[in-house]
C-alpha cells in the first residue's frame, strides 16, 4: 500500500539520483492537523478592477482567520497560496492584468501551496461575452492545475445564483481549498449557491460536534477514514457494514467512540433501522455517508446477471431506497454524501456495471439535492481517483504504477483525502454546495 | 427488615444505613463470536483474545468506549494458570474504562449463567449499575499440564537453598514422569467421562437413539434458520473470518445421523444411542450479556430486551446417589418457577442446553413422570408437559457447538431477544426459561420476562 517510489524521490542519496536523472518526484503532500496554519505562508489576493471590492471580502475574512494577506505581487516571500478573484470580470480582456499577476509569483510558490480562483458561473442570459469571461475561468484553472508543482494545488469557487463571495459557504469552500484538508482535490471547480449556512463556525477545530452521522461500508479502508474523519470533527458515528465485516467494524467503531450497526445495506428495511438506530440511540440524524460499495468487473460481453445485478443493488438501488426513507422521514438540514467515482464520470473498461452504478449515484445525488434543499439539507457526491487502499493494493504492480502517475499530483491518494472531503461538504458551513460532484483524485487525467 | 438494621452501626446523621431495596435487571443485549469447532479456526485464540473480542464487539454495538460499567463476569473452564485474572485482563485490553472492576467466576458449564444471575443480582441490590456478564472456553488452546511427580520435584527443587538439595530434588524425577497431562473432563470423583454419565441417565430413562437424532436435527434446522434470517446479526460479531457458527450443519439430516456410530454407553448393557451427532462437539468461542437498571439502560439511549425475573441453582449426588450427573436443572425449575409464581404454561420459549440431545429429553421425561417427581422432586404429581415447539427455537449447542463457559451467555441474549420479540408481535409479555447443565452434578436455571 505503501507508495516507495514516492518516498525514495524524497529522502536521502535517492532524492538526490531522482533529482540528477530528472525523474518525476512526486511531493509529499500536507495533509491536516489540529493546530497547523491554514496556508504555508503568505496569501496573495489579486483581482481584476471590477471585483475588487469582492476581493477586499475576501481579504478581510482571510485576516480575521490570521492569515497573513498581501495584495501586491513581491518577489520576496514564499507565498503559500494565490486568490484570483475575478467575480465581477466582464469581457475576456478584464482577466489579462489579475491571471499574469498570478503567473508572476508561481515561480515562488511554496511547496503545498495553493491556487484558488473565485468566480462566477455563466448562467442563462448572460451576453456572450460576459458567459465566454465565466467559463474561460474552467479552462484556465484546469490549465494552471497542472503546471504546479510540488504539492501544490489550483481550484475554484464558482459561485452561483447570485451567491456572495462574504457568504458562509463561499468562505468555507475557499478554506477548504486553501487548507491541507483538500490535499488530493486537484484542477476541481466547486459550485457554491447562496443557500447560507447557520450558525457555522468556519474556524472551529470540531463543525461537526453534536451531529450525528450515519457512515456504510465503515468496516475498512475509506468508510473507516471517513468515520475517522467525522468523528475528529465532532460527530458521533453510526458505523454500519455487513454482518460478516462485523470484526473490522467493532474495530472501527471502538476506535472513534460510536456504535456499530451490523447491517446490509441492500436489505429492504435498512433505512427504517439506519433511522431508528441514529434517533433512538443519539437522538438525531444530521449526515449519511453512502459510502458501501462492491466491485465486480468484468468486460460486458463476459458479465454475468448476478454481477451486474450485485454492484447496481449494493452501490445504488440501496442509496436509493434508504434515501428515500430519509425523506420520507422529512429531517430537518439532512446532509448526503455519497461516494461516487472517476469510472462513473469517464468510463472504465471492465467496469461497465460499476461506472453504470457510480454515474447513477452522479444523477441521484443531482435529483435528490432539490428535494433536501426545502429542508435546509444538501445531497452531494465525492469521486474518488486512484486511492491507496487494500483494494488497490490488490492491482498488479506496473498497472498499479501508472495509475499512480497520471494525475497532476503523481501519487495516489489517501483514504483520509476522501474522507476530508466527505467531512467539508457534510458539514454545516457548505450549505450552499448542494448536488455537486466533488472529484478527490490529484487531478487525475481521466474525464473532467 | 427495620429490625435487623438496628444492630448495624448507624451512619452519619444518626438514622442507620439503608442498601437499596430490590429493584429489576434488565438484559440489553449481548454478543458473542461465532463458535467454532475445537482445533479448527480458533486454534491458536486464547480465551483472553476471544473474551476480549466478544467484549470489544459488544462495546461497539452500545457505544460503551470509555465507559465505567460497574462490574465484568465471566470465566473459564479449562483455563491456564496464567489466566487468573482473566476477565480483568480482557477488561484492560477493551476499549472500556480501566477503571471497570472485573472477576472471573466458574461453575462449570453454568458459568455464563452464573456470572448472568451474578451480574443481575448486583444490579438488583442496586450495588452496580451496569455490568456484563460472559465466558469463554478453548479445547484447542488448553492448558496442559505435568505430572504430580515432576511438579511436586520442580517446586522442592526451586525451594532448595544448595545446589546439593536442588540435585537431589531433580534427581527424583521418573521418566514416566515427563508425560504431560492433557486436560480432560472426567468427572474427578467417577472417572466417568460425561457422555458415560449421561449414557446410563439416557439407558434408565430408556431414551430412543431416533428421538435424540431428531432433537439434533431440529437444533441444526432452527439454528440455521436464525442465521438466515438475521436474528444474530445484532448478537454475533465474526472473529478471525469466521462469520457463523463453523460447526452447523445446515444440510444435514435423519438419515445422515442415523448413520452415525455410537460413542457413548457402549459398555452396558442397552443398546448405545449417543453418536457424535447427537452430542455437542468440543468448540471454542466466548460470549457477553449487558445488564443494567432500567435507569441506567435510559440515560444511555439503550434498548431493553427482558428483565431478569431470577434465578435457581441446584446440585444432585450422582456419586453416592443414584441420580444422573446432568439432571441437577430437573430438580432447580420446579423451584424456580414456584417461586416466582409461574408454571409450565406461562413460559414462551425454553431454551434447555443441549450438552446432549438426550439431556433434553431426559428433563422432559421426568418432569411427565409422576412418580419421579414425587419422590425425587417432592412435587405432589407430575411436573408437566412441554410444548416441543417451544424449546430451542433458534438452536441450541448441537448444532452452535458447546464452549462450555460461553454458553451461558449464549443462551441468555438468545432468549432475551426472543422474548422482545415475542412480545413486539403480540403486545403480551413473554417469558423465556433458561436451563444449563454442568459438571458435578450442578444446574443452573433463570427465569428472562420481556419489558
Amino acid at each position: 500500500m505503501t507508495d516507495r517510489y514516492t518516498q525514495a524521490v524524497n529522502s536521502g542519496f535517492t532524492k538526490t539520483l531522482a533529482k540528477k536523472l530528472g525523474l518525476p518526484r512526486p511531493a509529499i503532500l500536507r495533509r491536516y492537523r489540529a493546530g497547523d496554519p491554514l496556508a504555508v505562508g503568505p496569501v496573495l489576493v489579486v483581482s481584476d478592477g471590477a471585483s475588487q471590492k469582492d476581493a477586499d471580502v475576501l481579504a478581510q475574512a482571510l485576516l480575521a482567520w490570521d492569515v497573513d494577506v498581501r495584495r501586491q505581487p513581491t518577489d520576496d516571500v514564499r507565498w503559500g497560496a494565490v486568490l484570483l478573484v475575478v467575480t465581477e470580470a466582464e469581457t475576456p480582456t478584464d482577466l489579462a492584468e489579475p491571471v499574469l499577476a498570478v503567473g508572476s509569483v508561481l515561480r515562488r510558490l511554496a511547496p503545498n501551496g495553493r491556487v484558488v480562483t473565485v468566480s462566477r458561473a455563466p448562467a442563462e442570459g448572460d451576453s456572450p461575452a460576459l458567459s465566454a469571461t465565466r467559463n474561460g475561468v474552467d479552462g484556465f484553472l484546469r490549465s494552471l492545475a497542472k503546471e504546479l508543482r510540488a504539492g501544490a494545488t489550483g481550484n475554484g469557487v464558482v459561485l452561483t445564483d447570485g451567491a456572495a463571495v462574504g457568504a458562509g459557504s463561499t468562505l468555507a469552500t475557499v478554506r477548504f481549498f486553501l487548507s491541507a484538508k483538500s490535499a488530493y482535490v486537484d484542477g476541481q471547480l466547486l459550485r457554491v449557491g447562496p443557500a447560507e449556512p447557520t450558525g457555522a463556525d468556519l474556524t472551529t477545530d470540531r463543525p461537526l460536534a453534536g451531529k450525528v452521522a450515519v457512515v456504510t461500508g465503515a468496516a475498512r479502508g475509506i468508510g473507516a477514514s471517513i468515520a475517522q474523519t467525522l468523528a475528529r470533527d465532532g460527530a458521533t458515528v453510526v458505523c454500519v457494514d455487513v454482518p460478516a465485516a462485523g470484526e473490522g467494524l467493532s474495530r472501527t467503531a471502538n476506535d472513534v467512540g460510536g456504535t456499530a450497526l451490523q447491517l446490509d445495506v441492500t436489505a429492504d428495511d435498512a433505512g427504517t433501522r439506519i433511522l431508528a438506530h441514529a434517533r433512538e440511540r443519539h437522538g438525531a440524524l444530521d449526515i449519511v455517508v453512502h459510502n458501501a460499495g462492491i466491485l465486480r468487473d468484468k468486460l460486458l460481453a463476459n458479465m454475468k446477471p448476478a454481477q451486474w445485478e450485485a454492484v447496481v443493488a449494493v452501490n445504488l438501488a440501496a442509496q436509493l431506497r434508504i434515501n428515500e426513507t430519509l425523506l420520507a422521514a422529512g429531517l430537518d438540514g439532512l446532509h448526503i454524501v455519497s461516494l461516487a467515482s472517476t469510472s462513473g464520470i469517464a468510463g472504465n473498461k471492465g467496469q461497465s456495471n460499476y461506472a453504470f452504478s457510480k454515474a447513477g449515484v452522479i444523477g441521484h445525488t443531482r435529483a435528490t439535492a432539490s428535494l433536501l434543499a426545502a429542508q435546509g439539507g444538501t445531497a452531494n457526491a465525492v469521486a474518488p481517483g486512484f486511492i491507496e487502499t487494500d483494494m488497490t493494493s490488490s492491482i498488479p504492480f506496473a498497472i498499479r504504477e501508472v495509475a499512480r502517475r497520471l494525475p497532476t499530483l503523481a501519487q495516489g491518494g489517501r483514504p483520509v483525502d476522501v474522507a476530508e472531503a466527505i467531512a467539508f461538504l457534510a458539514s454545516p458551513a457548505a450549505a450552499g454546495v448542494n448536488g455537486q460532484v466533488l472529484r478527490v483524485c490529484g487531478q487525475h487525467m481521466v474525464g473532467q | 427488615m427495620a429490625t435487623r438494621q438496628k444492630t448495624s452501626a448507624p451512619a452519619a446523621g444518626g438514622t442507620a444505613a439503608q442498601p437499596q431495596g430490590v429493584r429489576d435487571a434488565v438484559i440489553v443485549g449481548g454478543n458473542r463470536i461465532p463458535f467454532s469447532r475445537a482445533g479448527k479456526r480458533y486454534a491458536d485464540a486464547s480465551n483472553q483474545e476471544m473474551f476480549t473480542a466478544a467484549l470489544e464487539g459488544l462495546v461497539a454495538r452500545f457505544g460503551l468506549q470509555g465507559e465505567r460499567l460497574g462490574e465484568v463476569v465471566g470465566g473459564a473452564v479449562l483455563k491456564h494458570s496464567r489466566d487468573f485474572n482473566l476477565i480483568r485482563e480482557s477488561v484492560l485490553g477493551s476499549s472500556l474504562s480501566p477503571a471497570t472492576p472485573a472477576f472471573d467466576l466458574q461453575q462449570a458449564c453454568a458459568t455464563g449463567l452464573e456470572a448472568t444471575i451474578n451480574i443481575a443480582n448486583k444490579i438488583r441490590l442496586g450495588q452496580i449499575e451496569s455490568g456484563v456478564a460472559g465466558g469463554s472456553d478453548t479445547v484447542s488452546d488448553a492448558p496442559i499440564a505435568v505430572s504430580e511427580g515432576l511438579r511436586r520435584a520442580l517446586l522442592e527443587a526451586q525451594h532448595a537453598k544448595t545446589w546439593q538439595a536442588r540435585a537431589k530434588a531433580l534427581a527424583a524425577i521418573r521418566p514416566g514422569d515427563l508425560k504431560p497431562l492433557v486436560p480432560a473432563t472426567d468427572e474427578p470423583r467417577t472417572g466417568l467421562s460425561m457422555g458415560e454419565h449421561q449414557a446410563v441417565t439416557t439407558a434408565r430413562w430408556g431414551i430412543a437413539r431416533e428421538a435424540q437424532d431428531e432433537v439434533a436435527l431440529a437444533s441444526h434446522q432452527h439454528l440455521a434458520a436464525a442465521w438466515e434470517s438475521g436474528f444474530f446479526d445484532d448478537l454475533v460479531t465474526p472473529f478471525r473470518g469466521v462469520t457463523r457458527d463453523d460447526n452447523l450443519r445446515a444440510d444435514t439430516s435423519l438419515e445422515k445421523l442415523a448413520s452415525l456410530k455410537p460413542v457413548f454407553g457402549r459398555s452396558l448393557e442397552t443398546t448405545p444411542t449417543m453418536t457424535a451427532g447427537n452430542s455437542t462437539p468440543l468448540t471454542d468461542g466466548a460470549s457477553t450479556v449487558l445488564l443494567g437498571s432500567r435507569e441506567w439502560a435510559e440515560s444511555h439511549d439503550l434498548p431493553v430486551l427482558a428483565r431478569f425475573v431470577d434465578a435457581e441453582t441446584a446440585a444432585v449426588d450422582f456419586v453416592h446417589g443414584h441420580e444422573g450427573l446432568l439432571m441437577a436443572p430437573v430438580h432447580a425449575v420446579p423451584r424456580l418457577l414456584a417461586r416466582t409464581g409461574l408454571t409450565l404454561d406461562d413460559i414462551d420459549f425454553f431454551e434447555i442446553h443441549e450438552a446432549f440431545a438426550s439431556t433434553v429429553l431426559t428433563t422432559l421425561a421426568a418432569w411427565e413422570d409422576p412418580d419421579y417427581c414425587r419422590d425425587e422432586l417432592g412435587l405432589d404429581g407430575a411436573f408437566g408437559t412441554v410444548d416441543r415447539a417451544k424449546i430451542n427455537v433458534n438452536g441450541s449447542s448441537l448444532a452452535a457447538g458447546h464452549p462450555f463457559a460461553a454458553t451461558g451467555g449464549r443462551i441468555v441474549a438468545t432468549a432475551a431477544k426472543l422474548v422482545a420479540q415475542r412480545a413486539a408481535e403480540t403486545g403480551r409479555p413473554a417469558r423465556a426459561l433458561i436451563s444449563v447443565c454442568a459438571a458435578g452434578g450442578l444446574g443452573a436455571t433463570a427465569v428472562v420476562e420481556s419489558v
